[in-house]
């Protein structure tokens, strides 16, 4: 008997989950309703009080969305119209966005959670069609005197209870505005709706437990000070014993070069933390003057998940210690969202950063003219600009058991442009790399299905459907190439695409590119390499003959 | 940010680029004018192979008929609604009363723009005395 | 039923400029009033509404880069899909107004035999496009009532519309790749069931409106052949600010006209807006240097930080402990010196 466990994997049927019926019910969608108890897995458990205080949000209390009363504030109609009216006179896009939508439809087979689930709600435009049909109805003349001939909605409770579930169902992944012919940004009136819904007290703990973390203790995961030096300290115990080298790690250093700054997912778990050991490696071998923050110890910003307030609190951190550790320029990890903040948000939000200098690659002296003003380079930038000036010695023949595809994260992606940056590394230290299809990669790239907060375990059916076209992409790669191996430039990744691979492609691991090139890199006396960073037997060395050796 | 130099900029061209016909009109153009056609001395009093009315409105339908029927039927007589008999032909019938071709085809066409490929052909004649 | 509404409007919008024209006689107000007004409202009604969304500011720029950023020398940059500068973006909308280059990116995605598949669609583009580029010939075409004398490019439209000189008056190419068009995206729209299930009257209505202008105006010009000279010189009275309504132009010509008003009145009120709406979206029509030159966000608000004097307070003696350099020493055991 007991309660199906919607929150694990194994509940779900590949079977059940690829029977997808894209036909919309017969009902308009005006009138649709949620029933919270049918569609357990569909979403995310509300933020606890505490971490509502701690950062000063409104409405905080216990409440749950299968109860019939979310205990919203009285005026809460109010609030609503309130916070519209005053986002529409700061956003253009919101204010655009909600006027120039012809529903083509050209969006509607572009996201994920709709390929993987068929709900039509999921479809951008009906998603941004959830707050558009409000300001038809309750900010322009048609909507108020012809009302849903207009395609007006009258703002009622089910109404934000749709926001609560459509607005945590969408990863602000941007794939649709690339298909849109106006560019209409479904990720933009996501932030715009979630923004509204943190105004009544309606939040996931997934996010605002992270929100909060990092207001205090410098990181989402709510590391404190001497705890992540320990973490560190014991990445480099792992490192020793994989290379024979023991990397220092500066924290806190004053008048360093270089504040190095990542998403703290990278200290928590397998797989991330090989790639923070990459990172920690190839400083070392570098000989870089960097040095670790531990207040500015997340490169991540959940505020981003959050609004662009909460998003602004957490990141004045990385300049604020930039400027006190008298750093020149910060170099970041490899991670999605952050990079988004970092290269979208940062500068606009917390600088002007005048009191740092233009990056310089100390070992190249390639000056990075593109961050010029923010003053912070990616960490793919880096060490690409290395190995094409040959500076970094790699033997990519130690990861010839891995057959790699690439994800591109869609920050970097559809934010940035980082596209052969990462390939770049990927053909120098693999000598097997192969594309996922066309449609799946680059700017049409797949999201995880598990970013923009979305990525924990209570709404594991529908991270598993909004994985399922990476899934499938990486699937196709491993029964025709014989991938074995995934790398991602995000933390979040890191920690979802293990979940979607494990179910939609078994035998697939996820990685981070800095883990590979720590494999490859030829260290300055180092031992003789043996085992990977994850500790397992180096391709062509036979782990006995290793014991027999050390006797 | 607002751009608002490339707004107004944007604005400015959309609102010129709409009322473009009034500033041409403004600008030289022909603004309350109405061609008259004018017929060739001594057709006064004449009747053409139709009515006036129907030749107004479908001279052209006429002249194509005309030709598709000369040229694959070989039938090269028309009768009139009075019973006169013409040759469809639009040099030895049309064109012998109408030979001021300039001054009473072209000036409607040239007003609304139409531009007939009888011409293509009958060139001797559009010579003589066009405008 | 959002269908029959939208049906409905246009009907009776068709019917009240018969009931006007073709019974009450009311030339002049169809004629001279309507049409003005209709571009008056169409005129500042955009100019209005563009107006409303640039006093909006856009805060943070946020274009959507679909191609290789700039920052190496050695990786060449993808100028017009990720562009860094001025120029490149001038070259992506240009892209996106006259090419429909999103659009043309089409994928559909659908679940088969257990697969997530995609393949290119390109109809939604091709019949967008027929049905603006023909839109944008006839209305080119209909200079030539406007404007005396006929400029050559009119010409040029025209001849180049009529190219395959079939029928007289010589068939014009747009008016069928119009109606086509027309016909195309009101059946996606009714027998696609996602589509229908998204489609609005707004969606429908502008359709309807769009193909009864066609039809009345194909009418007019093959079929009812009413006097076009009158109507170059009502045309021309408008524009020149005399207007003139002479006899013996057919109702149908005042009720293509009417809906013709009608549609320009409606544009400023609708998603019609995407016109002008396509050049001021922010994930398109900005460079993506975002590190090399600050935006400034005119309200960038100012927020409650947790400071790093506060961060060290809570945590300086486990700092201290762990041997993490702090700015201020822990004040020692008991009453100890400064420093």
């Amino acid at each position: 008997m007991g309660e199906p466990k919607f929150d694990e994997m194994d509940n779900y049927k590949k079977e059940d989950l690829l029977k997808v019926d894209y036909k919309p019910p017969g009902k308009s969608w005006f009138e649709t309703k949620i029933d919270f108890n049918q569609r357990k897995g569909s979403w995310i458990y509300p933020a606890k009080p505490k971490n509502l205080e701690y950062i000063g949000f409104p409405n905080p209390r216990e409440w749950f969305p299968t109860d019939e009363d979310w205990k919203l504030p009285k005026n809460w109609k109010e609030i609503i119209l309130e916070g519209m009216a005053d986002r529409l006179k700061r956003f253009r896009t919101f204010q655009v966005f909600m006027d120039i939508c012809v529903r083509c439809g050209a969006c509607a087979d572009k996201c994920h959670f709709f390929i993987g689930g068929g709900d039509p709600k999921n479809m951008p435009v009906l998603r941004a069609e959830l707050l558009r049909s409000i300001y038809r109805r309750e900010f322009t003349k048609a909507g108020r005197i012809l009302g849903s001939i207009a395609g007006g909605r009258e703002l009622t409770i089910d109404v934000i209870k749709e926001w609560f579930f459509y607005f945590y169902q969408c990863t602000e992944c941007r794939r649709c505005s690339v298909f849109c012919p106006y560019g209409i940004d479904t990720a933009e009136i996501t932030m715009m709706a979630r923004e509204l819904m943190h105004l009544l007290g309606l939040n996931v703990n997934w996010i605002m437990e992270p929100v909060a973390n990092c207001y205090r203790t410098g990181n989402h995961l709510g590391i404190q000070p001497h705890g992540l030096k320990d973490t560190l300290e014991f990445f480099a115990d792992d490192i020793e014993d994989v290379t024979g080298i023991k990397v220092d790690i500066p924290m806190n250093k004053k008048g360093a070069e270089i504040l190095f700054v990542t998403p703290s997912g990278d200290f928590l778990a397998d797989p991330g933390i090989f790639t923070c050991m990459g990172y920690m490696l190839l400083f070392h071998e570098l000989g870089l003057d960097y040095t670790w923050s531990t207040y500015a110890s997340e490169g991540g910003n959940f505020g981003l998940f959050t609004s662009n307030e909460a998003m602004k609190r957490l990141n004045a951190k990385i300049y604020a210690e930039a400027k006190r550790l008298g750093v020149k320029w910060i170099l970041g990890g490899e991670c999605g969202h952050m990079w988004r903040v970092m290269h979208q948000y940062m500068d606009t939000m917390n600088g002007p950063a005048d009191f740092l200098e233009t990056p310089v690659s100390p070992i190249t002296g390639t000056r990075f003219e593109n961050a010029k003003s923010t003053k912070m380079t990616h960490i793919i930038e880096f060490t690409s600009d290395l190995i094409k000036h040959g500076k970094l010695k790699l033997d990519p023949s130690r990861n010839d058991d891995l057959v790699v595809t690439f994800h591109d994260s869609c920050n970097p992606a559809r934010g940035l442009g980082l596209f052969e940056e990462p390939r770049y590394i990927l053909k120098a230290v693999c000598n097997n790399f192969v594309e996922m299809p066309e449609d799946t990669t680059r700017e049409k790239t797949f999201c995880c299905g598990g970013g923009a907060g979305l990525g924990t375990d209570e709404n594991m059916e529908i991270r598993l459907r909004g994985g399922m076209p990476r899934g499938h992409a990486v699937k196709y790669v491993q029964d025709k190439y014989g991938a074995n191996m995934l790398a991602a430039i995000c933390a979040i990744d890191r920690a979802t695409l293990v979940t979607v691979c494990d179910y939609w492609a078994p035998g697939v691991g996820v990685t981070g590119i800095h883990e590979l090139v720590a494999n490859a890199l030829i260290c300055k006396g180092e031992k003789k390499r043996t085992m990977n960073m994850r500790g397992e037997p180096l391709p062509g060395v036979n782990p006995e003959e290793e014991g027999d050796e050390d006797v | 940010m607002y751009d608002s130099g490339k707004v107004i900029t944007g604005l400015l061209a959309f609102a010129v680029l709409v009322t473009l016909p009034f500033w041409y009109t403004a600008a030289g153009g022909k603004g309350g004018f109405r061609p008259e056609p004018k017929l060739a001395p001594g057709l006064e009093g004449k009747k053409c192979v139709e009515s006036k009315a129907f030749m107004r409105a479908s001279h052209m339908d006429l002249l194509n008929l005309w030709r598709d029927e000369v040229v694959r039927q070989d039938l090269r007589v028309h009768f009139s609604p009075d019973g006169r008999a013409f040759e469809k032909s639009l040099t030895n019938t049309c064109l012998k009363c109408h030979s001021n071709t300039g001054e009473f085809c072209d000036r409607c066409h040239n007003y609304v723009g139409v531009q007939p490929y009888c011409w293509d052909c009958h060139m001797e004649k559009k010579l003589k005395g066009a405008e | 039923m959002r269908v029959l509404v939208s049906l409905i409007a246009v009907l009776a919008l068709a019917f009240i400029a018969y009931l006007g024209v073709g019974i009450g006689h009311a030339d002049t107000l169809f004629g001279v009033v309507i049409p003005y007004l209709a571009l008056a409202i169409f005129l500042f009604g955009i100019i209005y509404r563009v107006v409303t969304w640039a006093r909006v500011p856009v805060p943070f720029r946020i274009p959507t880069t679909c191609g290789q950023q700039k920052c190496l020398e050695w990786i060449k940059p993808s100028r017009f899909e990720n562009p860094y500068n001025n120029f490149g973006v001038i070259i992506r909308v240009a892209m996106e107004v006259l090419f429909f280059r999103s659009l043309f990116r089409n994928v559909k995605s659908e679940i088969k035999q257990g697969k997530v598949v995609y393949g290119h669609t390109k109809w939604l583009w091709l019949a967008g496009l027929a049905f603006h580029y023909s839109f944008l010939v006839i209305i080119i075409r209909h200079l030539r009532f406007f404007v005396e004398p006929v400029p050559i490019f009119v010409k040029w439209a025209e001849s180049l519309d009529g190219f395959f000189q079939v029928g007289i008056p010589i068939l014009m190419l747009t008016d069928v790749v119009i109606l086509a068009a027309l016909t195309y995206l009101f059946l996606r729209r009714v027998l696609i069931p996602q589509l229908r299930y998204i489609s609005l009257p707004a969606d429908y209505f502008p359709l309807f409106l769009i193909g009864a202008i066609a039809t009345t105006g194909i009418l007019l010009r093959y079929f009812f052949k009413t006097d076009l000279i009158g109507i170059k010189e009502l045309a021309l009275g408008l524009v020149s600010l005399k207007p003139v309504v002479p006899k013996g132009i057919h109702w149908l010509f005042f009720m293509h006209f009417f809906l013709v008003c009608c549609l320009f009145t409606y544009f400023p009120f609708s998603k019609l807006l995407h016109m002008a709406g396509i050049f001021m979206s922010p994930t398109r029509n900005l460079a993506n240097n975002n590190r090399a030159v600050r935006h400034i966000n005119p309200w960038n608000p100012k927020v409650e930080v947790h400071t790093y004097q506060e961060y060290e307070d809570e945590f300086r003696e486990k700092m201290v402990a762990a041997g993490i350099p702090v700015e201020k020493q822990p004040e020692p055991q008991g009453q100890g010196t400064k420093e």
